[in-house]
């Protein structure tokens, strides 16, 4: 079901993680990405699985609502899994006709999916943990160098929160009109590629109209309220880093050296 | 075509700390040509509960009956209860996709199976009893007013003939003036079809002119069904469950307080002029 | 001279007319409609103003000229002595005439409550501790404090509405426009937000323009225009503009039940007064005729 997409909805508590400066967070997250993909023996992998528990369980996100964010991800998944079980060559365990599972593909199939896992509930837990105002302000500071290359920082921040704000209507909108269509009879479900592309326009025309009237009435009421760009606008949440931030930045870069250290060389 | 729902419960969110009743013990018979006005707050569970009756949603325990069968049964026609419950959900004319008027509202009779001409045929008859004419069948939906692509979108669940049409608060975000066309239409289709009507509103004082028998629903139950005036002698409860009786029902009964001898069953306007003159004479 | 006379309505229009454009296929110019035409209007500050009128009446063209977001074709509109068709003077007029629109979930910007009510403010380069202060006090007004750190999505549309409200208050405004806040709503969404209106109007002492097109909400208004085919069609307080029942419904008005149970009444030879609004007037008269004839008897 659509509602069970959790990727990138803020979840609403109050622990450290939450509290944690955004910048934090979002390097946090981009170095635990580089990490995953530096490592590549079994203890790498279950030293960063011990990391991201500890934030998963500091975080007080229940496991069970981080679960349900893969689900959305599980075809992709199982199409890594099973394209590296079956398509990498090596020593062979098992062989059924053309199809032959070797040593080397279960250890990379084990490894990416381990991998895959760990990156979505990695970056899925920032955004559980950072509201979309936060990761706006702190992309827009922590990334301000790059407006000297005449990048514009504050538009591309603005415009991530604004889409991640309307996710959610989005989908339920999406719901809705399924469901509408599917009361006149419409089958989202059986027959051909095909058909199922085609099946698709009396729901995407719809909400692209949709999404549409909201962009335009989402930009009148900023207007409207003399939002007029970066230019000028004070913040109520300023980014100030404290001592835990400090130390979050520690402990990252402790992790980091750990991890990349056993994870590449035992 | 009767539909029968017993001991209808639905819940959701199962696996997480929010798991919500959305429907609690539901037991409702609708009968053939009846016209109901189903009434609740948002989040009482209506709109829920009748995307059960075509099958949108699968009740979680309980059965539900269409002249007798079971829709829950293997090999149970779902395409065919969803052409005979006609669903139009609220604000209907955002479902509208396709190029022209006439092929939108084709579009449910050609999923039903139909061909293009007979598909045609019924998406004329249609238009014609939503008062959209030929003039219209070339234009693009989205060029329409408002009120015209709510009944363009009327039209489509129309063209599928059904025997049941259940209508989502189709009054919502409309001026007075498109509200009561939209209802004058509902009333018109019943009288001209014959067909069994729902109609979702939160608003006693716009249905309770129009139906026979009102439902009203608070927290996933019904709370009371009846006769729009059996409902409205509970008018004290239903204020308390955020719905209100119509005002002339609260007239009514502050003139009985005030010692005039009204008949409180009263509804419409006029008959409660006629009444209180009668009792002021005596 | 001319200006001082300005400055003492809040908001003033003289002769405003708006076209709106009408293009063909290849994008030329098709012809005009005109939405607004010959509007004159007065407010003076921390008056309740309602316009009602059907859809396509013109009255959101007219909100919408209020807060600077559509510029007169013909004639001008003063916000507290700024004329709004001046470049320098839109940020302000937007400042001192905030507006909320009527679909509920495309005016919050952000996915906290008290941060989209600090939108506002931040935009206008208010200090931090400013913005926090004016946050929530705004909240407070509208009675959704205990909801600050809710995501919207967790709101009714009636809570999302008073959110809306707080996010224009905190700007600081001078007046502020609602256009058909209450539209997409249920009754008890409704009666929330009016209450929140009420005590932005009452309270705060803040000019009020609520455009609507449910009669009801309207009772408490200082005044009343009904607005057709982009003309003030009637206006006056709210007991002058009920009385006149055969030419409000002639412009497709729903008059309150109570309103239409007096006028079938007086139809039928009760004596009552004119401009009965709600059901308790109706019975406060009615008692009144009760009291008579029992004395009479």
């Amino acid at each position: 079901m659509i509602r069970d997409i959790t990727l990138g909805q803020y979840y609403q508590t109050d622990s450290v993680i939450h509290r944690l400066d955004p910048r934090v967070k979002l390097a946090g997250t981009i170095l635990f990405l580089i990490d995953l993909f530096l490592i590549n023996n079994v203890w790498g992998y279950l030293i960063a699985t011990a990391a991201l528990a500890t934030v998963i369980h500091l975080s007080k996100v229940p496991f069970k609502y981080i679960i349900r964010g893969l689900k959305s991800i599980i075809i992709l998944l199982m199409i890594t899994v099973i394209f590296n079980l079956f398509l990498t060559d090596g020593s062979v365990i098992f062989q059924i006709g053309f199809l032959k599972i070797t040593w080397e593909g279960l250890r990379t199939a084990v490894f990416m999916g381990w991998r895959l896992v760990m990156l979505i509930i990695g970056t899925s837990l920032m955004t559980f943990t950072t509201t979309p105002n936060q990761l706006t302000d702190g992309m827009e500071k922590g990334l301000r160098p790059l407006k000297y290359l005449k990048v514009p920082v504050h538009e591309v921040a603005m415009m991530m929160s604004i889409a991640l704000r309307f996710i959610p209507i989005l989908l339920e909108e999406t719901d809705k009109i399924m469901k509408a269509q599917q009361a006149r009879g419409a089958d989202f479900e059986s027959g051909s590629l095909l058909d199922r592309a085609k099946a698709l326009v009396p729901l995407l025309v719809p909400l692209f109209i949709s999404a549409f009237r909201r962009a335009n009435d989402l930009a009148l009421a900023m207007e409207a309220r003399c939002y007029r760009g970066g230019e000028g606008r004070t913040k109520m949440k300023p980014l100030v880093y404290n001592r835990t931030d400090r130390t979050a930045y520690l402990l990252i870069f402790a992790f980091m050296a750990v991890d990349i250290f056993v994870g590449r060389f035992f | 075509m009767m539909l029968k729902l017993e001991h209808v419960n639905y819940e959701y969110g199962q696996g997480t700390e929010m798991v919500v009743h959305a429907l609690q013990d539901i037991n409702l018979e609708i009968k053939d040509g009846e016209f109901i006005g189903l009434i609740g707050h948002t989040g009482s569970g209506k709109s829920t509960l009748v995307q059960h009756l075509n099958g949108l949603i699968r009740a979680t325990s309980g059965n539900i009956y269409l002249d007798g069968e079971s829709i829950y049964a293997d090999g149970f026609p779902m395409k065919e209860l969803r052409r005979k419950v006609g669903l139009v959900f609220q604000y209907p004319e955002h479902q509208l996709f396709e190029v022209d008027v006439l092929s939108d509202v084709c579009f449910g009779p050609k999923n039903m199976g139909m061909t293009e001409e007979q598909a045609k045929e019924e998406a004329k008859a249609a238009l014609s009893l939503v008062g959209l004419g030929e003039e219209y069948y070339t234009r693009s939906p989205f060029e329409l007013s408002g009120g015209q692509k709510r009944r363009t979108a009327i039209a489509g669940v129309l063209a599928m003939k059904p025997k049941v049409l259940i209508l989502d608060e189709p009054t919502a975000g409309l001026d007075p003036q498109g509200r009561e066309e939209i209802l004058n239409l509902v009333a018109s289709l019943r009288e001209k079809t014959g067909m069994t009507v729902v109609l979702i509103s939160h608003s006693m004082e716009d249905v309770a002119q129009y139906v026979s028998r009102i439902v009203v629903m608070n927290h996933g139950r019904i709370a009371y069904d009846g006769k729009p005036q059996e409902v409205f002698r509970h008018y004290e409860e239903l204020e308390q469950i955020g719905l209100a009786a119509p005002q002339v029902t609260y007239a009514m009964y502050g003139l009985k307080k005030l010692g005039l001898d009204v008949d409180t069953d009263i509804i419409t306007l006029e008959e409660a002029a006629d009444n209180i003159v009668a009792a002021l004479r005596h | 001279m001319k200006l001082t006379r300005h400055m003492k309505n809040i908001i003033k229009t003289e002769q405003l007319k708006y076209d709106y454009v009408m293009r063909d296929e290849e994008g030329n110019e098709a012809g005009y409609y005109t939405a607004l035409d010959n509007v004159n209007l007065e407010v003076k500050q921390g008056d309740f103003i309602a316009i009602l009128g059907h859809n396509g009446s013109g009255k959101s063209t007219l909100a919408k000229h209020i807060n600077g977001i559509l510029f007169p074709t013909g004639g001008t509109v003063w916000v507290d002595g700024l004329d709004t068709s001046k470049e320098e003077n839109i940020w302000e007029v937007r400042q001192r005439a905030g507006m909320v629109f009527q679909n509920p979930d495309n005016q919050i910007i952000s996915q906290v409550v008290e941060e989209d009510v600090g939108f506002g403010p931040e935009n206008l380069g208010v200090p931090t501790e400013q913005i926090w202060e004016r946050v929530e006090e705004s909240l407070r007004v509208v009675g959704m404090y205990e909801y600050r750190k809710y995501s919207p999505n967790k709101l009714s549309g009636g809570q999302k509405q008073r959110v809306s409200i707080a996010g224009v208050l905190a700007m600081h405004p001078k007046c502020i426009v609602l256009d058909e806040p209450t539209a997409m709503l249920d009754p008890s969404g409704r009666k929330e937000v009016i209450r929140a209106v009420r005590a932005l109007n009452q309270v705060e002492g803040i000019t009020v323009l609520l455009i609507t097109h449910y009669m009801e909400e309207t009772v408490d208004a200082d005044r009343i225009y009904v607005m057709d085919q982009g003309h003030i069609a009637i206006q006056g307080t709210p007991k002058e503009v009920f009385s006149q029942v055969e030419e409000l419904k002639a412009l497709h008005m729903t008059l309150p039940q109570a309103t239409l149970l007096a006028d079938e009444l007086k139809k039928r030879g009760v004596v009552l007064p004119d401009g009965i609004l709600t059901i308790k007037e109706l019975l406060t008269e009615l008692e009144k005729l009760i009291n008579v004839h029992d004395t009479t008897a």
